[in-house]
């Protein structure tokens, strides 16, 4: 193991989790990923996706839901716009957000916004994965 | 002199006046507590987002990008943060004195208000308010930020506004709340790189790459940019505005105090002086039969 990495994720409200880790797994824009310290300096953008927190006690999952991270050799960044605990998660509530989401994509017609769509699908998707 | 009954009656007034600026204090100052605590946990996010995006800034001076570039449009596009309730001392005037004070062409200024009270001056002023969002700073929340940031975004690229500014009070510490304005689009990367000396030396040697490419990071960032530079703003006005209010309601308190207890002394006096009187007419009726 390579040792481990500072890691911090700030929400708009605050700090939302603050340790060390080992590695970090997510999904950026670009396709999931999995970070371990000293990984060359990267900032990148991210999919509402599950994070998860490998640490010497074990995975922490967290659903975060859009922003990006900042990673440097020892230190992670993470900016994201909202990330929540599993156990904080309305898994109903996210069933029928995606529930909406997917009826709204299927119209497909003109009048609906596909991105605004597809983004809450996504949302929808990693709370639900998260709690799992 | 005025009479007993006057005195007495203003004394009264002012006693209930004083028990209303009393409880505004103190519910400004538990509005206080919660705001700042508030701005101090906003700060976290900001300052790493500030971070951010000068470090890539700092790498992509060379590129041209439409964020990067006045608009083709020369109206400005002001976000004017005030609140939706007075009695706050100078705190909205300040405000709206900054926003008129600048040399801008007045036809050309397309105000986005955040604050009731901002709108109905900048409208007796004559200034053409595009988007009101009054009821956001009641309780500002991200979600909100975006949908702002959002607007000003298509408004900027669409070239409705080509410059984007930002008129809130900073909120410096409990008594001093500074009217600030200031630039949000387009990014003007020399103004921002001040701050660049302060980071760690380990993080300056290394290059810092980005994924996507800068461009299209930048695309994404600067949402996410503005959005949190809004929410912060916000944020700051709501402990700002309590801030003010509670000093404001705190000499008003005190005023009402020193103004009681002159009248207190002004009644006494003039019981006093009516008694005297009274004595003395009696004296002399009783030395007038006698």
């Amino acid at each position: 193991m390579a040792g481990t990495f500072e890691l911090k994720i700030i929400e708009p409200d605050g700090v939302f989790y603050e340790g060390e880790g080992e590695l970090l797994e997510f999904v950026s824009i670009e396709g999931e990923m999995g970070v371990y310290k000293d990984h060359i300096p990267l900032t990148t953008i991210l999919e509402p996706c599950v994070m998860k927190i490998h640490t010497g006690e074990g995975v922490k999952n967290a659903a975060v839901l859009g922003g990006f991270i900042e990673v440097l050799k020892t230190k992670i960044t993470v900016l994201a716009e909202n990330a929540e605990w599993p156990d904080e998660i309305d898994v109903k509530r996210a069933k029928q957000a995606k529930k909406r989401a997917q009826e709204r994509l299927k119209k497909s017609d003109a009048s609906i916004d596909v991105r605004r769509a597809e983004a809450a699908l996504k949302r929808a998707m990693a709370r639900i994965d998260a709690a799992r | 002199m005025a009479s007993m009954r006057d005195i007495k009656r203003r004394r009264m007034s002012i006693q209930s006046t004083q028990q209303i600026t009393k409880a505004m204090k103190l519910v400004s100052t538990v509005k206080l507590q919660k705001a700042r605590a508030r701005a101090e946990n906003t700060q976290a996010y900001f300052d790493g987002m500030y971070k951010t995006v000068t470090s890539m800034l700092s790498k992509t001076k060379h590129i041209e990008h439409p964020y990067l570039m006045k608009g083709d449009s020369d109206k400005i596009g002001i976000v004017v943060v005030t609140s939706n309730r007075g009695l706050a001392g100078g705190y909205n005037s300040n405000i709206i004195k900054l926003v008129t004070g600048q040399d801008f062409d007045k036809a050309k200024v397309k105000i986005y208000a955040v604050g009731s009270k901002g709108v109905d001056s900048l409208v007796r002023k004559g200034y053409e308010i595009t988007a009101d969002y009054s009821e956001m700073i009641e309780e500002p929340v991200y979600g909100d930020a975006k949908e702002i940031a959002k607007r000003l975004l298509t408004d900027f690229t669409t070239g409705e506004i080509g410059e984007i500014y930002l008129a809130y009070t900073f909120f410096k510490n409990t008594v001093s709340h500074v009217p600030t304005l200031m630039k949000l689009l387009p990014i003007n990367p020399e103004e921002m790189n001040v701050k660049e000396e302060v980071e760690e030396d380990d993080d300056k040697l290394t290059l810092m790459n980005f994924e996507p490419n800068e461009e299209e990071a930048l695309n994404l960032l600067v949402p996410k940019y503005m959005s949190s530079i809004l929410y912060g703003a916000f944020v700051e006005a709501v402990a700002s505005e309590n801030g003010a209010r509670m000093q404001a309601m705190d000499s008003a308190t005190s005023n009402a105090e020193e103004m009681i207890s002159d009248l207190g002394l002004k009644y006494n006096r003039a019981r006093q002086s009516s008694i005297t009187q009274e004595l003395t007419e009696i004296i002399a009726g009783a030395e007038a039969i006698g």
